[in-house]
């Protein structure tokens, strides 16, 4: 198994290592707002686990993906506030 | 399609308690299933652990996990409850049904958020969430991360937030000086978690811990936090942040236990010495049962996976005594860390506290009911289905959650379309 994977972020490449989320990609970058809530507001990840839903970003096209509960995949294509 | 298993028995969760149900009944030859909507098994305190455990009760409890024979589901939440002895799932591909003769719930508990000024910014994040984050591959080397709420989790973030290279200048705890020392105290009839908290304690030097502390609000730019302004005892002061990880002890996670009719009394479900719930051949174990921590999530695992696997032996009789240690430490956290009652004065007028449809701290306090609050202003409405906000009008206004309706989790209209709407099930639509 390769020691970090490649995906895309927002057009960016970032490699992270084996076994991260999607979450830890996206903070890789340098986001830390993920989405955008009905109001017009930023929002970034809060629980962590799956709960809040405020990770949740577009990946490989499907959206309302939750970011802290994806495994990275290399080539994926993530798209934040979407 | 969908797609249908089998189990003998049938545990929901694969941290501790699930994990230890899963291996006790898969030695007593049963046919098992362990379902977990994360893409590993650990849960959230062996988050990480799977394959490369360094916990000790990690490292064995994965040994015997590798041995049992039994059928790991991740990446799959359970949405619904159609008939007796079934379970709708979804692992994003397609819907699952899956047959149970047990069941065991093992869902753990999740943070409880409080709203304040600020805190819907983009780095202020749970305690444990933080946490999580790290778990998961996040770096948080050099940053500074202000730790704050309720309840010893506050010290183990902190200490692991630490080694991972954050700067954690103090940790706020909201509960009062006397109560947090009484409860260090009682630590003596518990050696095992005497011997935890001195070690993170020894790990924690040149850490403020601050008793009688909150967070009042949460400063920063549109994009992300900067500083928190804390207060303690009448006195206010800013403290500059990269990450506000703020949580407010842990809430069990009721919603699958409440869906089969599991009777929940303050907030957890009530079992007997089986782990049995109310409902026929339905057990639950670890924090859904009462926050207790690790030892008494796989005190409660070993006993219903025994249970549910229909041994009777010695082993079952072996547990009870430590447990009810484990269900004493449980009331002496419970008590040493209930909320204030100042929280509730924390959110403005304009906070926002459900935040997946923003609705406002001032559109809730006409409400006098959860379900007035939802039915005129969507509070709790969102994806979240109100895990986030529930828990945060539960303690500001005393709202109850009144009822739980399937599906659990959102599903995509597509997986519900493909399957096939079995007759006990569509009685259940009206």
């Amino acid at each position: 198994m390769p020691e970090a994977i490649t995906l895309s972020v927002n057009g960016s490449e970032v490699s992270v290592p084996t076994g991260s989320m999607v979450s830890a990609a996206i903070s890789a970058v340098g986001d830390t707002a993920f989405r955008t809530s009905v109001q017009g507001e930023p929002r970034g990840p809060l629980c962590g686990m799956g709960i809040c839903f405020e990770c949740r970003v577009c990946i490989d096209g499907v959206r309302h993906v939750r970011a802290c509960q994806r495994l990275c995949q290399p080539g994926m294509q993530v798209i934040t506030h979407d | 399609m969908i797609d249908r298993r089998e189990f003998d028995v049938l545990i929901i969760g694969a941290g501790p308690a699930g994990l230890a149900a899963a291996c006790c009944a898969a030695e007593a030859g049963r046919r098992v299933g362990v379902v977990d909507d994360n893409p590993t098994a650990g849960g959230q305190i062996w988050r990480g652990e799977q394959g490369k455990p360094t916990q000790p009760a990690a490292v064995m409890w994965f040994e015997r996990l590798r041995k049992a024979k039994l059928e790991f589901l991740p990446g799959t939440r359970i949405v619904g409850h159609p008939t007796n002895g079934v379970l709708l799932a979804d692992d994003d591909q397609k819907l699952l049904e899956l047959k149970y003769n047990k069941l065991i719930l093992a869902t753990g508990a999740r943070e409880r958020f409080l709203p304040f000024p600020g805190w819907t910014l983009p780095g202020v994040t749970g305690a444990g969430g933080l946490q999580a984050s790290v778990k998961s591959g996040m770096s948080i080397a050099g940053r500074r991360v202000v730790v704050a709420g309720s309840g010893p989790l506050l010290l183990a973030v902190a200490a692991y937030l630490r080694r991972a290279g954050a700067i954690v200048p103090l940790i706020a705890e909201q509960s009062p000086r006397g109560r947090v020392a009484k409860f260090a105290a009682g630590l003596l009839a518990h050696p095992a978690k005497l011997t935890e908290a001195a070690r993170l304690k020894w790990e924690l030097r040149g850490v403020k811990y601050l008793t009688d502390c909150w967070p009042a609000a949460a400063g920063g730019d549109d994009d992300t936090v900067k500083s928190v302004t804390l207060h303690r005892r009448g006195r206010t002061w800013q403290e500059p942040c990269d990450f506000l990880a703020c949580g407010f002890g842990l809430v069990p996670n009721i919603e699958l236990p409440m869906l089969l009719g599991c009777e929940i009394e303050q907030g957890k479900v009530r079992v007997d010495d089986g782990q049995r719930t109310t409902v026929n051949n339905v057990y639950a174990v670890g924090e859904v049962t009462g926050i207790g921590g690790l030892a008494h999530a796989l005190i409660e695992g070993q006993i219903a996976g025994l249970a549910a696997a229909g041994e009777k032996d010695a082993a079952l009789h072996f547990l009870l005594f430590p447990r009810r240690s484990a269900r004493r430490f449980a009331q002496k956290l419970e008590h040493a860390f209930r909320l204030r009652d100042e929280l509730r004065q924390l959110p403005a007028a304009d906070t926002i506290v459900c935040r997946c449809e923003d609705v406002r701290f001032d559109q809730l306090t006409q409400h006098r009911s959860w379900r007035s609050a939802k039915l005129h202003t969507r509070c709790g409405m969102g994806p979240c289905q109100g895990r986030v906000c529930g828990a945060a009008t539960e303690f500001l206004f005393g709202w109850g959650m009144d009822s739980v309706r399937p599906p659990l989790y959102p599903v995509r209209v597509e997986h519900l379309a493909e399957a096939t709407v079995t007759p006990e099930s569509s009685s259940d639509v009206d």
